[in-house]
C-alpha cells in the first residue's frame, strides 16, 4: 500500500502510459497472491464445516481421535506440532548462530566458504531422504545408545521416562533440528555479513576482544535479521511432514516424555486423508489443516511484530 | 486448476490418439486401491495386446478416493479393498456392484532374537497383544502355543500402520471378528484408535520399524512380507489348525467362504472355515455401475472383466496375489454378464 502512495506522490503516475499498465499488472499479481490465500482459507473452512458444526471448540480441546466411532479431537496433534517445532528450534538456533558466526567472523575465508556451501547443501536434501535416514540409522542409534543413556542418568526427570522405542518425540526433534539448521544458518550468515565494517572496527579500536566485538557490534546489529531467520526456521519446522511422519511414531497422545511417540498435524493429514471415507473424518482432517494454517499465520504475524519492535528499539537506542 | 490441467492433458492425449491410430480408442478411467495396483497395471498392459481399441487408465489413489470418485461418477470404475456400507451404496447415483478380482492376506511379522520364523500365535494371542493385554514375549499364553521355543522376558513393542489403509482394515476386521473385546473397544476401519503401539507409515514403515527394533511385532501385506523375506507367524485358524501364510492358504479362505457367498460379494474373508484357510485374508473389488451410462464403454468393461476372470487370474500368483478359487470365478462370471 505505501508503495502505491509513494508512486502517486512522486508525480510520475499517469505521465507515462506504460507505467500505468505496469502498475496495474503488478497490482494484479500482488492481489492474486492474497486472493489465493483467501480462497484457500474459504475452501478449507467450507470443507471442514461438518466437523466445525459437530464438535465446535471441543475439537481443539479434545484428545480423542477415533475414526471408527467418529470422535475427533485435535489437541494431541497441536501439542505434538508445537512441542516438536519449538524444541527443535531451541536446539537449532544456538547451533546455527554459532555456525554463522564461525563462518563470517572466525574461520579463515576458504574454510568458512567450504563450510557455508556444505551447510547449504544440507538444505537441498529432500525431506523423505532425511526421513529414511532417520528411521533406518538415527532411530536405532537413539534406541540403543542415546535413550538408554538418558534414562539411566536423567530418568528422574519426567522427560526421559518410558521405554526406548527409537522413534518418538526425540527423534522428531532431532530430524527437524537437522532440517532447519541450514536455513537458519544461511540467513543468519547473510545478516552477519551485512554488518558494516565500520561498526566492527570501532569496537576493535576501543580495545574489544573478538568475543566482545561480536557481542557489542555484530549481534545487536543483526538481531532483527537473526530473529527473522529463526521464525523462518519455525515455519519450516511446523510444516515439515514427510520426515517427521517417518520418525515420530504416530501415536496421538500428550506425554511429557521425549521418548514417547507423538503425532503432528501435518502427519495426520498425510497419513489419513487418502483413505478417509466418511465425511466427518475428512472434515476433521480439513479442520486440522485450517488450524495449522491459522497457527502459521499467528507465528508470522507475531514474528513481524517482534522484528518491528526490535528494529524500533534499535534505532531509538542508536540515537541515544 | 487441476481439472483445467487435466482437460489440457486429455486434449493432448486425444490429439496423440488421433494422430497415432485411425480408429477411435476408448479410454476407460478408473481409480482406487493401491494394494492391487501392480496386478491391475499388469492386466491392463496385457489386455492392451488383446483389444487394441481400448485403453485403461488406473490411478492408485487409495480405496477411500476410489469410492468417492465412482460415487461422483468422475471415473468409469472404482477399486476398493473394503466393501461399501449400505449408506455408501445408497449415496451412489446408480446401483453399484462389487466385482472381486483377487485376494490379499495380511501377515504378522516380528523381530525376536533367537526366535526363527514360524512363531505360532492364536487369535487370542494376536488380539491380546494389540489390545495391550499381553505385554511380555514370555507370556504364558504365547509360550503354551510354542513348546520348545525359548521366548525372552522382554516387553512386546507393538507396531501398526499409521496411514489409513486396506491392510489395516483387513487386520482390524480380523481382530474384531475373533475378539469381542476388540470389537467393543476399537472396531474395524482403515484407520482406528489403537490401544497401544507405534505407527509406521506404509508397509515399509512398519517393516522398517520391526526390522530395526528388537522385540517388535507388526503386520504387513503378504506380498510385501514375501518380497522382503520377513519372518512371519503361523496363525491358528477357525478350525484349530496352525496355517502358514501363502497364496494357497489365502485362496483356501475364499473357498471356505464360497458356500455362504452373498450375491453382492460384500463379505469379509477373515476367520473363514476350512482346514487350510489362512485367517487374515480379504478380497479386493472393482466397483462398476450395473447400468452403464455409456453403452460402448460398458461393453468394453464387461469384455475386460470376462478376460480377466479367464486369463488374468493366472497372472495373479506370480505377483503374489491369491487368485479367486474356481467356485467364486463361476459366480462372478454370471454377475459380470449382468452389467448393461
Amino acid at each position: 500500500m505505501s508503495h502505491e502512495e509513494h508512486i502517486q506522490d512522486s508525480g510520475f503516475a499517469g505521465s507515462f502510459n506504460g507505467d500505468r499498465i505496469f502498475k496495474g499488472i503488478t497490482l494484479g499479481f500482488a492481489f492474486s497472491v492474497i486472493l489465493v490465500l483467501l480462497l484457500m482459507v474459504a475452501g478449507m473452512a467450507h470443507e471442514s464445516l461438518p466437523a466445525l458444526r459437530q464438535f465446535g471448540w471441543k475439537f481443539v480441546s479434545g484428545s480423542d481421535w477415533d475414526a471408527v466411532q467418529g470422535n475427533f479431537g485435535a489437541l494431541p496433534f497441536i501439542w505434538g506440532s508445537i512441542v516438536s517445532s519449538l524444541l527443535a528450534l531451541a536446539v537449532a538456533t544456538p547451533l546455527s548462530v554459532g555456525t554463522a558466526l564461525f563462518i563470517t567472523e572466525l574461520a579463515p575465508r576458504k574454510l568458512g566458504g567450504a563450510i557455508a556451501s556444505l551447510v547449504e547443501l544440507l538444505a537441498a536434501i529432500p525431506s523423505v531422504i532425511y526421513g529414511l535416514w532417520g528411521v533406518l540409522v538415527m532411530a536405532p542409534w537413539l534406541q540403543q545408545t542415546v535413550e538408554p543413556f538418558l534414562m539411566e542418568h536423567f530418568g528422574f526427570l519426567p522427560f526421559f521416562r518410558g521405554a526406548p522405542y527409537g522413534v518418538g518425540m526425540l527423534a522428531a526433534v532431532f530430524i527437524i533440528m537437522i532440517m532447519i539448521i541450514p536455513i537458519v544458518t544461511s540467513i543468519t550468515k547473510e545478516v552477519l555479513l551485512a554488518v558494516p565494517l565500520s561498526q566492527k572496527e570501532a569496537a576493535i579500536a576501543l580495545g574489544a576482544t573478538k568475543w566482545e566485538m561480536i557481542r557489542m557490534a555484530v549481534l545487536p546489529y543483526g538481531r532483527s535479521g537473526i530473529l527473522g531467520a529463526v521464525i523462518l526456521g519455525l515455519g519450516r519446522a511446523i510444516g515439515e511432514t514427510m520426515a517427521v511422519t517417518m520418525v515420530i511414531g504416530n501415536t496421538p497422545q500428550i506425554s511429557l516424555s521425549l521418548l514417547a511417540p507423538a503425532y503432528t498435524m501435518p502427519s495426520v493429514i498425510a497419513n489419513e486423508f487418502a483413505e478417509a471415507s466418511s465425511k466427518l473424518h475428512s472434515a476433521a482432517l480439513m479442520e486440522i489443516g485450517l488450524i495449522l494454517l491459522v497457527i502459521t499465520l499467528i507465528i508470522n504475524i507475531a514474528a513481524r511484530l517482534l522484528i518491528w519492535g526490535v528494529t524500533r528499539q534499535q534505532s531509538s537506542g542508536g540515537r541515544k | 486448476m487441476f481439472s483445467k490441467l487435466r482437460t489440457t492433458l486429455a486434449a493432448l492425449l486425444a490429439v496423440c490418439a488421433i494422430a497415432g491410430a485411425a480408429s477411435a480408442e476408448t479410454l476407460i478411467n478408473g481409480a482406487g486401491a493401491t494394494f492391487p495396483y501392480p496386478i491391475y497395471s499388469k492386466w491392463f498392459s496385457e489386455y492392451a495386446k488383446v483389444d487394441k481399441s481400448v485403453k485403461f487408465n488406473y490411478q492408485s489413489i487409495g480405496s477411500g478416493g476410489g469410492i468417492k470418485q465412482i460415487t461422483a461418477q468422475t471415473v468409469d470404475f472404482g477399486a476398493s479393498d473394503k466393501f461399501l456400507t449400505d449408506a455408501e451404496l445408497k449415496a451412489a447415483p446408480g446401483k453399484l456392484i462389487h466385482i472381486p478380482t483377487v485376494m490379499g492376506a495380511v501377515v504378522v511379522t516380528y523381530n525376536v532374537p533367537g526366535v526363527p520364523t514360524g512363531l505360532k500365535l492364536t487369535a487370542e494371542d494376536v488380539s491380546g497383544i494389540y489390545l495391550g493385554q499381553i505385554t511380555m514375549w514370555n507370556d504364558a499364553r504365547i509360550a503354551n502355543d510354542n513348546p520348545g521355543v525359548k521366548l525372552p522376558a522382554k516387553p512386546i513393542i507393538v507396531v501398526h500402520r499409521s496411514d489409513g489403509s486396506g491392510t489395516t482394515a483387513i487386520f482390524t476386521d480380523y481382530l474384531s471378528n475373533v475378539s469381542p473385546d476388540w470389537k467393543a473397544k476399537v472396531g474395524m476401519g482403515a484407520s482406528v484408535k489403537w490401544p497401544t503401539g507405534l505407527g509406521g507409515k506404509g508397509n515399509e514403515g512398519v517393516a522398517g520399524q520391526v526390522k530395526s527394533t528388537n522385540y517388535t511385532i507388526g503386520y504387513v501385506e503378504l506380498a510385501y512380507a514375501f518380497e522382503n523375506k520377513l519372518p512371519f507367524a503361523t496363525l491358528k485358524n477357525r478350525d484349530g489348525h496352525f496355517v502358514v501364510p501363502s497364496i494357497k492358504s489365502t485362496s483356501a479362505a475364499a473357498a471356505g467362504a464360497a458356500k455362504h457367498m452373498p450375491a453382492d460379494y460384500r463379505i469379509s474373508l477373515v476367520n473363514q472355515p476350512g482346514k487350510d484357510a489362512y485367517p487374515i485374508a480379504g478380497f479386493t473389488w472393482l466397483l462398476v455401475y450395473e447400468h452403464q451410462k455409456d453403452a460402448a464403454k460398458g461393453k468394453k468393461i464387461v469384455e475386460f472383466l470376462k478376460w480377466e476372470l479367464k486369463h488374468g487370474q493366472k497372472m495373479a500368483a506370480a505377483l503374489l496375489y491369491a487368485p479367486l478359487p474356481d467356485s467364486v470365478v463361476k459366480m462372478v462370471q454370471k454377475t459380470v454378464a449382468g452389467i448393461k
